[in-house]
């Protein structure tokens, strides 16, 4: 009776935490959803906000991988040494965004400052064309694997 | 919170798992980082691109159809294929605790709910490709402007079928995979084991589709 009571307490608790994690991830989840669909209705233009927006997005996102990993993955109650062999290796991570996106940025402004022609080029504005035009390519021919 | 392990055991001694967990889980999850390498090396090369890129289209502006009640809606489906698979990983997690507690009943059932989630997000995408071509878009052609309203380049589209169309196909497999764990959970090979174990497994990489998804849609619909 003891056992069976415990049994039961257990698999109450579990399924409390899943009903709790899983309440943070929808709450999290239209917490970014508002704040994305807030860009777009308030059509906010380039700028310190609206990057600050999409900072505040990527962090939301990294509290949900937290949540996935540590509580429905398990994670979180295995050996601290198993942790750490997931954990650490993903700091990697943490180099490779910023190193590329800073790569790719510097590149634009290099491509811009010595490519007058490449500049103007992604100025013109496109004709307005009919939606659902298959196939349609722009006034510009694409070379494969161009970077632009 | 991780494990407690008692003091002045011998770890890696030998004769035991130092981690406290079977070989075939610690596998699993060395997988997951080897495929959590990729699909950030995908989604970073994507973020470089875009950086390097004068003007992009708006996702707001692309992606805002909805099956049956046409355009002008955006986010809403994405949103909706989201919780489709959040929920299936709620499901997967179910299942797994189910098997903790040998309730062979409990694992079927919540095994099923989590194929037809998976099931259901592939049908979601595969409208939400079909619908793209159909206005034009696939790989090398790109009908939707920059948001500024210059000509945008076809890398906006190659990027998003190709990684949308990776992550698919690992959601595809998941489905398999969950398939052949349902069939053997309903033949009582894990009950004749006496663990469910192989659940867990499945799970890991089930939680781990979802775990892409999340970074996915964060970077294609939201930033």
């Amino acid at each position: 009776m003891a056992h069976n009571a415990g049994a039961h307490h257990d698999a109450d608790a579990t399924k409390k935490e899943v009903v709790r994690i899983t309440t943070y991830l929808t709450i999290l989840t239209l917490v970014e959803l508002a704040i994305g669909f807030y860009m777009y209705k308030a059509d906010l233009p380039e700028g310190f906000f609206r990057h600050f927006l999409k900072g505040v997005i990527v962090i939301l996102m990294l509290w949900k991988a937290f949540y996935i990993v540590a509580y429905f993955m398990h994670l979180k109650h295995e050996v601290k040494n198993l942790i750490m062999t997931i954990v650490v290796p993903l700091f990697l991570f943490i180099w490779f965004i910023i190193a590329f996106l800073y790569d790719g940025a510097s590149y634009k402004n290099l491509r811009n400052t010595y490519d007058p022609y490449h500049k103007e080029q992604s100025q013109i504005k496109m004709e307005p064309s009919e939606h659902g035009a298959h196939g349609a390519h722009g006034t510009e021919a694409q070379k494969e694997g161009a970077l632009d | 919170m991780a494990q407690a392990v008692p003091t002045g055991q011998k770890l890696w001694g030998g004769g035991k798992s130092p981690f406290n967990v079977e070989y075939g889980k610690i596998m699993m999850w060395y997988f997951l980082m080897s495929d959590a390498f990729t699909f950030g090396a995908f989604l970073i090369s994507y973020g470089t691109i875009r950086f390097a890129t004068n003007g992009w289209p708006d996702p707001n502006h692309v992606f805002n159809s909805f099956p049956g009640l046409g355009s002008g809606f955006p986010l809403l489906f994405v949103s909706l294929m989201t919780f489709i698979l959040i929920i299936s990983s709620v499901t997967m997690v179910l299942a797994v605790h189910a098997g903790h507690r040998n309730d062979k009943k409990g694992v079927v059932k919540n095994l099923i709910l989590t194929i037809i989630g998976g099931a259901a997000f592939l049908a979601c995408q595969a409208w939400e490709w079909t619908h793209l071509y159909h206005e034009g878009a696939w790989w090398g052609s790109n009908p939707f402007p920059n948001a500024d309203g210059t000509q945008a380049t076809a890398n906006f589209s190659n990027f998003f079928f190709t990684i949308t169309g990776f992550h698919g196909f690992h959601v595809f497999s998941g489905v398999i995979i969950n398939i052949i764990m349902l069939i053997m959970t309903l033949n009582g090979v894990f009950e004749r084991r006496g663990h469910y174990l192989m659940i867990e497994k499945a799970g890991l990489y089930w939680h781990f589709v979802d775990l892409v998804w999340v970074f996915v849609f964060t970077c294609f619909y939201l930033i």
